[in-house]
């Protein structure tokens, strides 16, 4: 412990003006955890991101493109926005491309538990990126956000496959059309 | 003020009574520092600057406390303007006052109603005010709402911290920062001393996740008013944009909230589920969990004694963290939370790297590289230049590493770098990013100002 007033020290405002503190900004907890996060990224082959502005590592876009499973040859496009309060909130992943699955809905919104309820602030950047990847390799029909989807691939995995095919190609599944996204 | 000058010497006298029991007496939980002097009154109401962050529940409560406590030279800020849901428990304001800023109103009616004080209200947010108004006081104390502001302010006086040579701390630039924080019957209070005693962000894990619902649950299959509420919020209004696309969804617009519970009440009677209301809505939107004004109130009442004692010595300090529960009976316990040695805030992990002035920034990523006091794999760099991150370079990212590369070639100068400027520097050898404080070689003997 300290005694961090004795009397001398009364005239805190002239001295603290004098003071030689830089008057460089610091960089945020949240701007640091980040850096560290994306400079130790390690990607899977599959995978890749880009950034619009450089300087602005807490706006970028994950890019997938499975090399097996029913989404091959696909490339499928999301957005991170890390926000202020990170590592304590996930980052808002959405998905851009128009994609025909269980666990993604025609919004983009994804569901993965760690990027809701199971996020905890040890996790990183990177096992967002393997959760990503996972969904296309494994689609859970069981936690469905496209109910038309899990029960399809559930009921008739054939079907889903053609189904999942015709959108990547660009088309019609449904009422619901889809931008052709094939490598 | 006026009323506090005419008044006789007796009564002032009589007034203080009981705090001079405490600071010119000696006594068995004194700071082994302590010398009991009437002087010590007089820096509390003369000198003492606290500076109090929030004038809502647990800030009403602290202005009130501190002032009677004799502290005159309180600054108070808070961005909010009173709401009709305040005036149960935010007691500084009146059904008049609806609508006006927080700071002020109760800066007006505290020094109206305590002599002496000279209370000073900042309507702002805490991130307009700068190094040099922080730097002012002696003690911060914050009662907030928000983990994102707690952080914030924490990075904040860290960021005011002096380090000597040897990379001991200046014991003078630490500003104490006594956080208090309350959720329904449950609160804490904490005593943080930066540099010397675990922050807000060596304890993040501490605080709790915020409740949310697995997506997939809300939706396709609700069981609660509280799904249907969120599915709302999550994806029906990026679906619909009522307000355009552009238009954020926003708790405090009651438009909003009655467009929310409409669609919510509708998506729970398909599913077969009752109790959708509009409070429910709004609580559900904004996240509020209800406030109770005893919790703050006491709450409020233990971060107003640690100020009191870090300023007078009078009495040793919490160490450091307290919690308290009254949702069943009363339970308090109080524990030394530790600090993080490789905490991202407040660990010192600032180190001087002698340069060149004509030096590129290729010579910095080979001395990080070869020097043995680094041997840094692949260390990504970035600096913050006005208050603008900027990547300088950053080896492991594809598209960064192109549009960074012709960096490496430039003068350091070049890049907007200066003699004492901090670059930040993150590898997988070191558990955080580091900061690195450039110190340009001819400049050796002159002091490191900017």
């Amino acid at each position: 412990m300290i005694k961090l007033f004795s009397l001398k020290q009364q005239k805190k405002d002239e001295e603290g003006s004098a003071r030689a503190g830089g008057s460089q900004k610091k960089a945020s907890a949240a701007q640091l955890r980040i850096t560290k996060d994306l400079n130790e990224l390690n990607l899977p082959k599959t995978c890749n991101t880009e950034f619009p502005d450089p300087d602005d590592l807490l706006n970028f876009k994950l890019i997938i493109c499975p090399d097996e499973g029913f989404y091959r040859g696909g490339r499928f496009v999301f957005s991170f926005k890390v926000g202020p309060n990170y590592p304590h909130e996930p980052p808002k992943v959405k998905c851009e491309t128009a994609v025909y699955h269980p666990n993604i809905d025609l919004e983009g919104n994804v569901c993965l538990n760690i990027l809701r309820e199971d996020w905890k602030p040890v996790l990183t950047v990177n096992s967002i990126v393997y959760g990503l990847q996972y969904l296309f390799l494994e689609p859970n029909p069981e936690d469905p956000l496209n109910k038309e989807a899990a029960d399809e691939l559930q009921s008739n995995r054939r079907l889903f496959e053609q189904h999942v095919q015709r959108a990547m190609r660009g088309g019609y599944v449904g009422s619901s059309y889809f931008e052709r996204c094939l490598k | 003020m006026a009323s506090g000058e005419t008044q006789t010497s007796t009564d002032q006298q009589r007034r203080w009574l009981h705090i001079r029991k405490l600071l010119e007496r000696s006594g068995p939980f004194c700071h082994p520092d302590f010398e009991p002097s009437p002087e010590i009154l007089d820096f509390i109401m003369e000198s003492c600057k606290i500076l109090i962050v929030g004038a809502g529940g647990l800030g009403c409560e602290l202005l009130k406390d501190l002032a009677l406590l004799g502290f005159r030279k309180l600054h108070i800020v808070d961005m909010d303007t009173i709401e009709l849901s305040n005036l149960n428990r935010q007691f500084l304001f009146r059904k008049n006052d609806i609508g006006l800023s927080k700071a002020k109103c109760a800066v007006e009616f505290v020094n109206k109603r305590v002599p002496g004080c000279e209370a000073i209200a900042h309507h702002c947010a805490i991130q307009d005010l700068d190094e040099g108004f922080y730097r002012q006081f002696h003690i911060v104390v914050c009662g907030l709402d928000s983990i994102v502001a707690r952080r914030w302010l924490n990075g904040m006086l860290m960021s005011l911290l002096q380090y000597n040579d040897d990379r001991s701390l200046d014991q003078s630039s630490v500003i104490p920062l006594v956080d208090g924080g309350t959720e329904g019957f449950k609160g804490n209070a904490r005593v943080i001393l930066p540099g010397m005693s675990a922050c807000i962000e060596c304890t993040l894990d501490l605080y709790p996740p915020q409740k949310t619902f697995p997506l997939c649950t809300i939706a396709n299959t609700p069981r609660l008013p509280e799904h249907c509420i969120e599915y709302v919020k999550v994806i029906q209004w990026a679906k619909e944009n009522p307000w355009g696309s552009n238009t954020a969804l926003d708790g405090d617009d009651p438009q909003h909230v009655g467009w929310v519970f409409e669609k919510a009440q509708d998506r729970a009677m398909k599913h077969g589920i009752s109790n959708v209301t509009y409070r429910l809505t709004q609580g559900v939107l904004k996240n509020i969990i209800p406030a109770v004004a005893s919790t703050n109130a006491a709450i409020a009442a233990c971060c107003a004694s640690e100020v009191f004692k870090l300023a007078t010595s009078c009495c040793t300090s919490m160490n450091n963290y307290m919690v308290m529960n009254m949702a069943d009976g009363v339970y308090t316990y109080t524990f030394n939370a530790e600090k993080r040695p490789d905490c991202v805030a407040c660990s010192n992990s600032t180190r001087v790297v002698e340069i060149e002035p004509q030096a590129t920034l290729q010579s910095i990523y080979d001395k990080l590289c070869e020097d043995p006091a680094y041997l840094m794999k692949s260390p990504g760099i970035t600096t913050v230049i006005n208050g603008r991150n900027k990547t300088l370079y950053m080896s492991s990212i594809k598209s960064i590493e192109e549009r960074t590369r012709d960096n490496l070639k430039k003068k350091l100068t070049e890049l907007g770098l200066f003699n004492g400027a901090d670059i930040l520097v993150a590898d997988v050898t070191t558990p955080n990013t580091v900061t690195i404080k450039l110190k340009f070689s001819e400049y050796q003997d002159v002091e490191m100002t900017r």
